[in-house]
């Protein structure tokens, strides 16, 4: 038995600051199936200047959240709802006109794959321009020397022959320079990477996330940073939110989830990742199963099937009963504190080495 | 471009040539008398060698395939006079020039394509885009259920219909013929208006669905997202974005629908009893008219050989990652 109330899933980790706060997300996709629970219940906030971090595994909601952030699912397949305030503006009513207004100009997206997010039938220059003009209103001539200006910005040689080049013609990290330098345009408040390194080199992807920092330390924006990579993740993020079956399941800052995880699946995320220097022999702890339908989510806890430590939570709490998120630094279980410090340090510690 | 040019109508030339041997050489694996046939019964044995040396088929079969092949080019003397190039020999049963006989026919098969391709494009890819661009509403399900029905049906069957509701139980139309274009162009439309028409109904039934799903499955791409998640205005991703991609299998099939309907339409032309290119092709090979189909044949494959070309060559236009070399 499952039992929720309406307000459990609103705590408000609000700071006065908050430039992007979302409550109680849920985005909800009918299908031929049923109704997908994609993302159900979330809540989050972004100051400026700050990068937050969400990671999860595939389907666990973290790109599903930030398209709804641009508003950017099908209205006639989906359903979102909750509040998402943008500077104060709740995003989810407004008008489809205002959200492009917003879109590329406040709140900008870097997508994972950049050979796929570019359009193949026109030059990357017209692609960077376009939203420039737009947005600003700005000539041929004006939004050709942003472009140019961007272009360099993000380490892109001779950026003046390179605006007539197809993307195409781009290499895999040049072409996520284009992307980025595509979403800066504007001077976005708000920039969401959703993993932007994924499909690119290890030497690549260094470089981006270098760029991606200074130019946030330039331009003061605040960063939604999506990944399923951990180890990128404590190089670039301020806050981390560890998301599961489209709910948050902890959240602290980069530093207290990654030193002192406390919940399960947190620890399976961190005991999964292999590490460099470690023995050949030594065996990776991958989480057991995999994740869960989100067409009928697991009674209870959702990650309970796959949770090594039910029998230490007495009764059938965990499959029964929805552990909540506390406001601030918490996590989502039902593993009481003392409980969590001691499997931490006497289980999974020593495998992280 | 001009090097793919070249080396694609080098290709051409050469499979024009291929199916030009093929052709010839299968007809005379056909245990037949031409001369015979172009004779008729009760014909004396010399008749039928003065016949037999005015075609040529007194001569070596590979002497006879050259002077064919040659005359393409260069033309050629008959006995009844010179045929000019292209030539492409004499009708065995009318004793006309083929030539002559596909061009007093093209004119029919080209304003029947041409017609049809105004109406079918215009509605059809106009349908289509509606459809996607409305895509879920009651609208999508009206165009898409009626473009389901309507492309399966036929001409054979849709053109009687047709014809018997116009033109013979109220007579608000005439019988369709081929009026020429340049004598009165109005004429020439109303005279074709129910053959363009039933071609047009089955044809744009066919690119309503084709325009309506690659929309649909371009809506999806990534890059179109990313479009919109640049803030650009939905109309303009579903023109500029999402349009482009889909031009390309558009055009890939439009080429094809073409080259086959400016071969000729056979089932079109005997639904509606007009005399055009396919037709002819019927004709002469009921009659065994060797020329006559010969050069139908390769009149169709030209069709089809240059648009071809003609398809690669936008292709390259559409998608700048195609290069043409």
């Amino acid at each position: 038995m499952t039992t929720l109330t309406k307000t459990e899933d609103t705590p408000a980790p609000t700071g006065p600051e908050a430039f992007l706060s979302v409550r109680d997300l849920r985005v909800r996709f009918s299908t031929e199936d049923g109704v997908v629970k994609a993302v159900d219940g979330l809540s989050f906030d972004v100051e400026r200047g700050k990068t937050l971090g969400i990671v999860g595994e595939s389907g666990s909601g973290k790109s599903v959240t930030n398209l709804a952030v641009l508003g950017l699912h099908n209205p006639q397949s989906s359903s979102v709802t909750g509040e998402i305030l943008l500077d104060g503006k709740n995003l989810i009513a407004a008008s489809e006109k205002e959200m492009e207004r917003i879109r590329g100009n406040r709140a900008a997206m870097i997508f994972q794959d950049p050979l796929t997010a570019l359009s193949p039938y026109y030059t990357v220059g017209r692609q960077l321009a376009e939203p420039f003009r737009k947005h600003t209103g700005a000539s041929r001539k004006e939004a050709k020397a942003r472009a140019i200006e961007m272009l360099t910005k993000v380490g892109i040689p001779q950026p003046a022959l390179r605006f007539d080049d197809y993307p195409h013609q781009f290499s895999g990290g040049m072409r996520q320079r284009a992307m980025i330098a595509m979403s800066l345009m504007c001077n976005p408040d708000l920039l969401i990477a959703d993993e932007p390194t994924t499909a690119l080199d290890v030497t690549v992807q260094a470089q981006i996330l270098d760029l991606l920092k200074d130019l946030q330390q330039e331009f003061g924006s605040a960063i939604i940073f999506i990944t399923h990579d951990l180890g990128v993740i404590a190089n670039m993020a301020d806050d981390l939110l560890v998301m599961y079956a489209g709910r948050a399941v902890e959240r602290g800052t980069v530093r207290e989830v990654l030193q002192q995880p406390k919940h399960p699946y947190t620890w399976g995320l961190l005991s999964s990742m292999p590490r460099l220097g470690g023995d050949i022999n030594e065996a990776l702890m991958p989480i057991p199963g995999s994740p869960p339908s989100l067409l009928n989510p697991p009674s209870g806890c959702p990650f309970h099937p796959r949770c090594a430590f039910t029998e230490k939570v007495d009764g059938e709490r965990c499959s029964g009963e929805r552990p909540l998120l506390a406001e601030g630094r918490a996590a989502a279980c039902h593993l009481t504190p003392e409980q969590k410090r001691t499997i931490f340090i006497d289980d999974i510690k020593p495998r992280l080495g | 471009m001009l090097q793919f040019l070249i080396r694609r109508l080098t290709g051409a030339v050469v499979i024009m040539f291929l199916i030009g041997a093929f052709t010839f050489f299968l007809f005379y694996t056909i245990p037949q008398d031409f001369a015979q046939l172009s004779c008729g019964k009760n014909c004396s044995p010399e008749n039928i060698a003065v016949i037999r040396e005015n075609l040529g088929l007194d001569k070596p079969i590979t002497t006879q395939f050259w002077e064919f092949m040659r005359g393409i080019v260069a033309g050629r003397d008959f006995a009844v006079g010179h045929c000019a190039a292209p030539c492409l020999g004499q009708s065995f049963s009318t004793g006309d020039f083929v030539w002559d006989s596909i061009m007093d026919r093209f004119p029919l098969t080209l304003s029947l394509t041409v017609g049809a391709l105004v109406i079918f494009l215009v509605i059809g890819l106009g349908s289509g885009l509606l459809a996607a661009w409305k895509r879920g509403t009651a609208l999508d399900k009206a165009v898409s259920g009626a473009s389901m029905v309507l492309s399966s049906f036929q001409i054979y069957f849709l053109g009687p219909i047709v014809l018997g509701l116009f033109v013979y139980s109220t007579g608000w139309m005439e019988n369709p013929k081929y009026v020429p274009f340049l004598d009165n162009p109005v004429d020439w439309a109303v005279a074709l208006l129910i053959p363009w028409a039933v071609m047009a109904t089955i044809f744009t039934a066919q690119y309503t669905r084709m325009s309506r799903s690659t929309m649909i499955e371009q809506l999806q791409e990534e890059h179109v997202r990313t479009a919109r998640a640049k803030g650009m205005p939905q109309r303009y991703v579903f023109f500029r974005y999402a349009w482009r991609g889909s031009l390309a299998p558009i055009v890939t099939i439009l080429g094809m629908d073409l080259s086959g309907l400016l071969a000729g339409g056979v089932v079109t032309e005997f639904t509606f009893d007009l005399a055009g290119i396919g037709r002819l092709a019927v004709e002469s090979s009921l009659t065994k008219d060797l020329p006559v189909t010969m050069g139908v044949m390769l009149f169709g494959a030209f069709f089809i050989l240059v648009l071809n070309i003609i398809v690669d060559l936008a292709y390259a236009y559409i998608d700048p990652r195609v290069r043409l070399a």
